[in-house]
């Protein structure tokens, strides 16, 4: 294999891991509260098609952007009201969220676009564009670093620069600032936060909100950077990769980062056979890399390598004891 | 503080001084419990007041009303004399009220400096209120002697200095009145002793302190004046210095309707179980049996009398085949597995030990379950009940309805869900199963707990029935009047131990009041 | 206590969810300019009007029926099995692999050893999530879901890789032979004057999904394993108490559970596409989530709840094919059940109960 190959395996790595770093930051803020969710996947689809449609419609991705995290928000809110209002099941709600993302957009689609549940393919203002660094052009004729700036850093939308400054501003905002102390204490120990005077309701509300916004940068990111319109479950499984790397993470924002990469590389991988053909001198399906990150995270699950440890308080509605 | 002629232990206000804390005529109902009547207390500052009482008899919602978790139906609180509404936990801290829960509420991957600050941050940034914490926590230990290395997480203590981090946290958020809800429970003796010096300290330097506890040694060591619950009811305030651990057993267990079970005296036969060196760690590790030797005889009712908390529940779930031991148990001279593979409930069954468990409502019962389907509970694998696969239903049906019009369930109902029963009926269902499966031994757990008078009558009845048909009996009850009216031979529980054995008819109310409490006679 | 009667908690809770959801869905039509009277109207000629349209509704019933009996059976014992999905799709390989690789000579021996070979891998690739759950403490929902992706892949693995006729380009296996091809309810009915469509799909397995359905109510309210099921379901204490093995539980209602998914293949495999395809379970594991929730977990609850849900499947096509309105309005009207009979049950219910003590009160 040679450079320019790695580079750009590496660069579709990073392109295709972004919205799974999204996601997954979104998760870490939701079960690092208490609230399981694996509705990330209905909220980044619905996002996806809202931004889509929306900058269609207006012609401004910008726009389009705010829709989409709109919509993930709404669905955020409905999870919110099952589980932590209404003290429901946190995961059948998310499989609702899950399918009703599935029908709806598709529905919405076909009635706004009439093009068998797809948005209008997206051009000019209506989708994020590749960002050109600066000097990228000057400095791609350096050896080595050159074309790692150039092809790999350079040249990406602007929302993937947004998800890799997610993952410092995350893990900020958790460790060092009394909302994110807080935010873990409700997902270990919600009596600990409720004898201390704070209130539980309100921290989850928040938690899932935020993880509402991020699951919509993601789906924006799908249908108006990675790719131009929204088609019928673009989703493809994103959201449950995503929730696969948070296990894998440890629900730590830096291991996401790592974890989320891995995967997007298995996802690279998939799509050039000839590569991995050239290094191991073998033939591997692509349907099976597909596969890795699920087995890798329920070898982690089983405890066998590194047990992972969920917040201790997740997937149970708080309910004041004597 | 003033001098007095008790000793000097007794802090006394000056006359004039507000009480640190007054409650007037709070009651709280849940349903149709009421769990709280009519309750007035007065705490003067600078005081530990005790307040002692069984489980159940209200003490943890007289307190949680007083840290803002529930609203109390009636009555009022003020705080330094002052009318104070406490609707939240957040209004507790305002009035200055720290509490420190049984079960504590600390995050467990925290530092004890992030479980301190929890709630009562300086601004919006961690580094500033972790540093200020970090200050007031060393001015704090000095004051009070609280030595916790403020950067240790939770999980890595031992639960001593666990409650010092409760006790630092609420000192943190200056709290003049601190709570303490059964803070030995968890504790070694040790670690109980260190517990109320710090306590005295804590009165020294101006705290009001109440403590609430079932251990009558510790009302006697520690407080100045002591509340006696029973039952939702407030029945007595007395000075700690003027009464005795007698007075309160007598005062805590009540004089209810006396008790008059009609009974032969006992004609113990063989010895049926045979308990040598049983020791019980739970999950923390902590001893909760700590080698009990006990025996109980055919046609004998031995009573396990005892202070809830005192590994009698332990004992209980061992011989019942739910909980891991070590040591010897012999039914009938015969070993039991106390680990293998028939270490559980339905091998234990089929030695002939039947059991009615203590907390029927966790697990004698299904709750929504049918009271039939309840009825073969345990014993759904016997061969009269089962056949291949099949559950004989029809049959259990006819029995169901045979047992529960001899032991006068009401409403007659087999098809009836558990939960819909009153508590004495559902007792009936879970003593019908055990005793009609005609057992060597029974295990008898609270069997009147929440029970209305006129079933308690008709279970002891029954018990004693059991006994005069020859089997052994293992009757655990906290309440002593029931244990005395019932038993034949008692034995009382203290701290994992066996402090002691009296024939019933050879002891009393105080003599044994005195054992629980931990005191050799 | 009880707040509610039983016919409240059986009949009234499902049927506020169902109208709840059903106003939703028509909100929802009227929304993209379609009308909702109409859009019945449509759904019910399609899918009640013929005995073709029958026919479908029926095949349609057929795997659900299956799937929400998996659930079911998982609920009672407490777990939440979401990996239906993937157990149907393992089902249907072992389905597969009985009918190619054994020379049937009839196609009732076919299918006997058809359902034993889908249940068999069905009730395998809910083993491991379950084992993990009872040793490990591994929550049963993520891993089940990490195995329907990995069920997936291996699915498509084998089909391109391994199971493929050569110089065939769908990932898709080879026609079963025409022995182990099932009567259709047109064969069925025929001998017995009754005229049924010929072309669609409805077949034997309806029966044997009627059956599955029948056993799993005797196994869960006549036999003692059904009971331990359920004992260990309501409360795990109790089941301690009472001699019940947390880990034995846990290990045979997965089975069993993953075991009926599996047993789905009969229908949409074996029947109607006789051959093994990629995508053939179309979502009907999850289906099964909201056939069970609506059903309360009761087989004959399931079975009204999947044949509903085999109306909205086959009407949900005609729509599709009369209006502008896609098929995903079933995936919004499943949605909207799974949401209001599950995750906003309380919802529902705590007005509900408000409402009876009410009534009792005063009546008192």
């Amino acid at each position: 294999m040679d450079f320019l190959t790695l580079i750009q395996l590496l660069d579709s790595t990073v392109r295709l891991a972004t919205p799974l770093l999204l996601a997954c930051l979104a998760g870490l803020f939701s079960e690092r509260a208490g609230i399981f969710d694996i509705g990330l996947e209905g909220k980044m689809l619905a996002a996806a098609f809202f931004s889509a449609a929306i900058a269609a419609l207006t012609g401004s991705v910008w726009v389009g952007l705010a829709a989409g995290i709109a919509a993930s928000m709404v669905f955020s809110l409905l999870h919110g009201l099952a589980s932590i209002t209404f003290r429901g099941n946190q995961l059948i709600s998310g499989v609702a969220i899950n399918f009703l993302a599935a029908g709806l957009t598709v529905l919405i689609a076909q009635d706004w676009f009439s093009q068998g549940g797809r948005t209008p393919s997206l051009m000019g203002g209506a989708r994020f564009g590749p960002i050109t660094l600066p000097f990228a052009d000057a400095l791609s004729g350096v050896p080595v670093l050159g074309p790692i700036y150039a092809e790999l850093i350079s040249g990406h939308s602007i929302l993937v620069y947004l998800a890799f400054a997610c993952v410092p501003l995350t893990w900020w905002v958790l460790f060092r600032t009394r909302f994110g102390l807080r935010l873990r204490a409700v997902g270990e120990n919600p009596a600990a936060v409720d004898t201390a005077g704070v209130s539980v309701v309100g921290l989850r509300y928040a938690a899932v909100l935020i993880c509402g916004v991020l699951c919509g940068i993601a789906g924006a990111y799908l249908s108006t950077a990675l790719q131009a319109g929204f088609v019928k479950d673009m989703s493809a499984g994103r959201g449950f990769i995503a929730l696969a790397a948070l296990i894998f993470a440890k629900w730590r924002p830096w291991y996401a980062l790592y974890a989320t990469l891995l995967f997007g590389l298995f996802g690279a991988l998939e799509t050039r056979p000839d590569v991995i053909e050239a290094l191991l001198g073998l033939k591997i399906q692509g349907a099976l890399l597909g596969a890795l990150p699920y087995v890798m995270t329920v070898i982690i699950l089983a405890g066998f390598v590194g047990k992972a440890i969920p917040p201790r308080a997740g997937g149970q509605p708080y309910v004041k004891e004597r | 503080m003033g001098t007095d002629d008790t000793g000097g232990r007794q802090a006394t206000a000056a006359p004039g001084t507000a009480p640190a804390i007054e409650l007037k005529g709070i009651s709280k109902a849940f349903g149709p419990v009421q769990a709280n009547k009519d309750i007035s207390i007065r705490v003067m500052p600078g005081t530990i007041h005790g307040i002692i009482g069984e489980n159940g008899a209200g003490k943890s919602t007289l307190m949680s009303i007083l840290y803002g978790f529930y609203k109390a139906d009636a009555g009022e609180v003020f705080i330094a004399g002052k009318r104070t509404d406490i609707p939240d936990s957040q209004a507790a801290i305002a009035a200055g009220i720290g509490m420190v829960f049984q079960h504590f509420k600390l995050v467990e991957n925290f530092t004890v400096l992030e479980n301190i600050i929890l709630g009562a941050e300086d601004g919006g940034l961690l580094r500033p209120s972790l540093a200020k914490a970090r200050k007031s926590l060393l001015e704090l230990e000095h004051e009070y002697g609280l030595n916790v290395d403020p950067d240790a997480v939770i999980q890595d203590l031992g639960v001593g200095m666990q409650q010092r981090v409760e006790i630092l946290k609420a000192l943190y958020r200056q709290a003049d009145i601190l709570i303490l809800d059964e803070p030995t429970g968890v504790l070694t003796p040790a670690e109980a002793d260190q517990l109320f010096r710090i306590l005295d300290r804590l009165r020294t330097e101006g705290k009001t302190i109440i403590l609430i506890t079932h251990k009558l040694r510790e009302v006697m060591e520690a407080t100045d004046t002591v509340s006696v619950m029973r039952r939702g009811e407030m029945t007595a305030t007395v000075k700690t210095s003027e009464t005795s651990p007698a007075e309160l057993a007598e005062l805590m267990v009540g004089r209810k309707v006396l008790l008059r079970v009609d009974k032969t005296p006992a004609t113990p036969g063989p010895v049926v179980l045979d308990i040598k060196g049983l020791r019980v760690r739970d999950e923390s590790g902590v001893e909760r049996l700590k080698g009990i030797d006990l025996q109980v005889r055919a046609g004998e009712i031995l009573g396990l009398a005892g202070v809830a908390g005192n590994g009698q529940s332990e004992l209980l779930e061992v011989l019942g085949g739910y909980a891991e031991a070590t040591g010897e148990i012999h039914i009938n001279g015969q070993p039991l597995d106390l680990a293998g593979k028939d270490a559980h409930g339905r091998a234990r069954r089929a030695r002939g030990i039947a059991h009615v468990p203590e907390d029927r409502q966790r697990e004698g019962l299904i709750m929504d379950f049918s009271a039939w389907e309840n009825t073969a509970f345990g014993y759904h694998r016997d061969p009269g009940y089962q056949s291949g696969l099949l559950l004989n239903n029809a049959r259990i049906r006819t029995e169901t309805e045979e047992k529960m019009a001899r032991f006068d369930v009401r409403p007659p109902n087999p098809a009836l869900a558990a939960k819909n029963f009153s508590g004495g009926n559902q007792q009936k269902i879970v003593l019908a199963r055990e005793i009609e499966r005609d057992p060597d031994l029974l295990l008898v757990g609270q069997p009147t707990r929440g029970v209305d008078i006129g079933a308690i009558e008709f279970i002891h009845q029954q018990i004693v029935a059991l006994r005069d048909k020859g089997k052994a009996v293992l009757l655990v009850s906290v309440e002593l009047e029931e244990i005395l009216a019932l038993a034949d031979r008692v034995a009382v529980m203290f701290d994992g131990t066996i402090m002691g054995e009296r024939l019933s008819a050879q002891t009393d109310e105080k003599e044994l009041g005195l054992l629980m409490a931990g005191v050799a006679a | 206590m009880d707040v509610m009667p039983k016919w409240a908690e059986v009949a009234l809770v499902p049927l506020i969810s169902l109208i709840l959801a059903a106003v939703l869905s028509a909100l929802v039509i009227l929304a993209i300019g379609e009308d909702p009277l109409e859009a019945v109207n449509l759904m019910v000629t399609g899918a009640l009007g013929s005995t073709y349209g029958w026919g479908y509704t029926l095949y349609y019933a057929t795997n659900f029926l299956f799937t929400g009996l998996a659930v079911s059976v998982a609920f009672h014992a407490g777990l939440f099995n979401i990996g239906g999905e993937g157990q149907a799709m393992l089902g249907g390989l072992g389905v597969a692999l009985a009918c190619l690789l054994i020379p049937w000579p009839h196609w009732s021996l076919a299918l006997l050893g058809a359902s034993l070979a889908g249940a068999l891998f069905g009730a395998a690739w809910a083993a491991i999530p379950a084992f993990l759950q009872a040793k490990r403490g591994s929550h049963i929902v993520i891993t089940t879901i990490m195995f329907n992706f990995i069920g997936a892949a291996v699915l498509n693995y084998v089909l391109v890789n391994l199971m493929r006729p050569a110089g065939q380009m769908d990932p898709a296996t080879a026609r079963f032979p025409d022995t182990t091809n099932l009567p259709t309810l047109h064969d069925i009915l025929a001998p017995l004057g009754i005229a049924f469509s010929k072309s669609a799909p409805a077949n034997v397995t309806f029966l044997i999904a009627l059956l599955a359905c029948v056993l799993v109510w005797f196994l869960l309210w006549r036999t003692w394993l059904g009971y331990e099921i359920r004992s260990y379901g309501k409360s795990e204490p109790a089941a301690r108490y009472g001699g019940i093995s947390p880990v034995a539980i846990t290990m045979i209602a997965m089975l069993i559970s993953g075991g009926l998914a599996g047993l789905m293949a009969i229908n949409n495999v074996m029947g109607e596409a006789e051959r093994l395809v990629l995508n053939a379970v179309e979502g009907a594991g999850f289906i099964g989530i909201a056939v069970a929730l609506m059903g309360r977990s009761h087989p004959f609850g399931v079975l009204l709840a999947a044949i509903l849900f085999g109306f909205l499947y086959q009407g949900g096509a005609e729509l599709a094919l009369w209006t502008s309105i896609p098929r995903e309005l079933i995936v919004v009207i499943q949605a909207l059940v799974i949401l209001f009979t599950g995750a906003l049950d309380n919802m529902v219910r705590m007005p509900l109960e408000r409402l009876f003590l009410m009534l009792r009160r005063s009546r008192a």
